[in-house]
């Protein structure tokens, strides 16, 4: 641990990859092919691995996962969606993880106290980005269904996508460059899958720091709800 | 193509090749089948093998790819409520590799000339079975713990005499998983202890699941040698290496010191240590329990169908999506590439 | 498989430099890209891989080692027999 933690940028950093790992967990079982199943589960996992160096910079990493309630956490509210169908998902993987690689990209040429994590993070993250691309393709440019089905996905999660790029306290990065690379990126992702742009707010006036000031949706805390039983219900106990 | 008829199909082609040698040429190929399985060789993809030593490993074969997929069922149950996150990790890698097993499972029975989906399609109706303790419930946190010592620990004691199966792609794949399984067992063997050493609750919550799952886990092994009808044939074949009875007393015997390591008890009154035999002496099986189960009336036979159908089903859409991008971009299996 | 075509694909993987490919198994998968992918998942997670080939199945020819080998299959160059090995006329009911 070094010198200087940001507590709120460790926690922002570490609950986003804590609640989208748990979410993609949920697909266990579920996956639409095996081959994904082994896919999503991968991803899930280097999520995880990411949330455990993350929060242990700032504490028991156990303490903040399973002890914290609903307004403590400091993830975006794009994270914590429900997963919907799988494009769905993908969709919420492509504008996450192509954000994810940009931020550990930047990190990991700085000097600051993310570096570390960021420099082996960011090859995990260009994994999923190159994974969320590819389903985008095939289910933009696959069937008539399908391409409703992704439309759609984009479309609603677009909203949630604003939030991403307002500056977090501790992460010392051109926020407006990065927004700016993340819309040139999943444009073009888009309109090779021969999907729409989406034209809406990529924020409400409602959701301004929402997610990253502990504002989260309702489904976040039936979330939270199932995750944390069992933990607090042994309260001390070692697992 | 159903299997009776893709039989048939090969034999018309022997025959018409070998006009008139075909009943010759066919018992030479089976002496030199039989030599081969007894010299410890292996049969391989392209080798001319009896239609009924065909058939046998293909079930088997699915049956135990079934078992994988299906088995990540109760386990992945518990992902989302994992205890902590160190917890989490492990049992998410754990179904994960499930999801591996069956995958390598599926592309060995392939090799055989069954197509995966003609598998899955079995699993679906009812027409191929899975291992039957995968029909019984993960009710506590515990339950993840006894699946890991005593259900993967049968399946180890099951599995590893198949790495040298007479099958080549089989033993190549049991091998494989065999690797990854070790990993498994001890992890649920830990969660197990963790419990055993922690609160009195803790404790209670271990030796309750082990209590539910002990007997069950000896069923793993199958029915008596002695009321096993296909036993004979796979022992001759090499696809089978020991007998049920074998194999579940060997698995007792792992066990009872392991027990006794994790601090709980096995719900069996007349498990005593048999000087003479050298082995444990254990209770009575209630095979009707067994055959019950099996029969489709387990707690959880309709639910784990329903599941995986759920799955694919609802997956169809996907699967449909990324084939007609291929199609559309010329890329669907026309060359190598590689990376 | 049927209309949701994922044809098969074998595996090679180079888990160190100075070794060959070798057949690591197989997978599903609709195109060249997602199987190279699928295969790393499959195949290498466990860090044991470098390099990897995709090559469908149906792209393989394979022979015996002697003609005169009494397990010589007379039926087919491939592999091993597989079901999209064999033409099926469309309509064809349980096929």
């Amino acid at each position: 641990m070094t010198a200087t933690v940001h507590t709120s940028a460790a926690l922002a950093l570490g609950d986003d990859a804590l609640v989208l790992s748990h979410r993609l967990g949920e697909w266990a079982g579920l996956a639409p092919v095996l081959e994904e199943e082994v896919a999503l589960a991968n991803i899930a996992l280097d999520l995880l691995g990411q949330a455990r160096v993350l929060l242990s910079m700032v504490g028991d990493e156990d303490e903040l996962a399973y002890l914290r309630e609903e307004r403590a956490f400091r993830n975006l509210q794009l994270v914590e969606q429900p997963n919907g169908d799988f494009a769905h998902t993908i969709a919420r993987q492509l504008y996450f993880s192509t954000y994810q690689r940009l931020l550990y990209g930047r990190l990991a040429e700085g000097q600051g106290e993310f570096a570390g994590l960021a420099a082996k993070a960011v090859k995990e993250v260009a994994y999923h980005q190159d994974h969320a691309e590819q389903w985008t393709l095939r289910l933009g440019d696959g069937t008539d269904l399908s391409h409703e089905r992704m439309s759609r996905a984009c479309e609603s999660l677009w909203r949630f996508t604003g939030e991403m790029f307002l500056p977090v306290e501790g992460v010392d990065v051109d926020w407006a460059g990065m927004k700016d690379a993340w819309l040139e990126s999943v444009s073009d992702v888009l309109r090779r899958a021969t999907l729409e742009v989406p034209q809406g707010p990529q924020s409400g006036a409602w959701t301004a720091g929402a997610g990253r000031q502990g504002l989260h949706t309702e489904s976040f805390g039936r979330m939270l709800a199932e995750m944390q039983h069992l933990h607090r219900s042994h309260p001390g106990a070692t697992w | 193509m159903v299997e009776g008829d893709r039989m048939a199909t090969a034999a018309a082609h022997r025959t018409a090749h070998a006009d008139g040698a075909a009943q010759e040429d066919t018992s030479a190929f089976q002496a030199a089948f039989d030599a081969a399985v007894a010299a410890e060789e292996r049969i391989e993809p392209r080798d001319w093998m009896p239609d009924a030593y065909r058939a046998t490993l293909v079930r088997q074969i699915a049956q135990h790819a079934h078992s994988e997929i299906i088995g990540m069922q109760p386990e992945a149950n518990w992902i989302t409520r994992a205890p902590s996150l160190r917890r989490k990790a492990i049992l998410m890698a754990k179904v994960q590799d499930e999801a591996g097993h069956g995958l390598y499972l599926y592309s060995a029975a392939e090799t055989l000339g069954t197509g995966r989906d003609e598998l899955l399609d079995k699993l679906h109706t009812g027409r191929q079975k899975y291992s039957s303790i995968f029909n019984y419930p993960t009710l506590t946190w515990a339950d993840v713990g006894a699946i890991g010592w005593l259900v993967d620990g049968a399946a180890i004691t099951n599995q590893v005499p198949l790495c040298r199966c007479s099958y080549g792609p089989y033993a190549r794949a049991m091998v494989r998983i065999c690797k990854e399984e070790s990993f498994h067992q001890r992890q649920g063997y830990e969660l197990l202890l963790s419990l055993s050493r922690g609160t009195a609750e803790q404790h209670a919550m271990a030796q309750d699941a082990v209590d539910r799952w002990w007997w069950p886990s000896l069923m793993m092994f199958g029915p008596p040698d002695d009321e096993s009808a296909h036993s004979a044939q796979s022992m001759a074949w090499k696809i089978k290496r020991h007998s049920n009875d074998e194999l579940r007393q060997r698995f007792v015997d792992i066990c009872v010191p392991q027990a006794e390591s994790l601090g709980l008890t096995l719900p069996d009154p007349a498990l005593v240590w048999n000087e003479e035999r050298g082995h444990h002496d254990f209770g009575p099986i209630d095979w009707t329990e067994f055959h019950d189960v099996l029969k489709g009336n387990g707690p959880c036979n309709d639910q784990r169908i329903a599941r995986r159908r759920q799955a694919h089903d609802e997956g169809a859409w996907v699967r449909e999506a990324a084939a007609a991008h291929a199609a559309k971009h010329g890329n669907a299996g026309t060359g190598a590439t590689h990376a | 498989m049927t209309n949701t075509d994922w044809p098969l694909w074998e595996v090679f993987v180079r888990s160190r430099r100075g070794l060959s490919h070798t057949h690591a198994g197989s997978l599903h998968a609709p195109d060249a890209e997602l199987a190279l992918r699928n295969a790393r998942d499959l195949y290498t997670r466990r860090g044991e891989g470098v390099s990897i080939w995709v090559v469908p199945s149906s792209a393989i020819t394979a022979s015996s080692p002697d003609e005169k080998d009494p397990f010589f299959e007379p039926a087919a160059d491939k592999p091993y027999r597989h079901p999209t090995f064999y033409d099926i006329p469309e309509g064809v009911k349980h096929l």
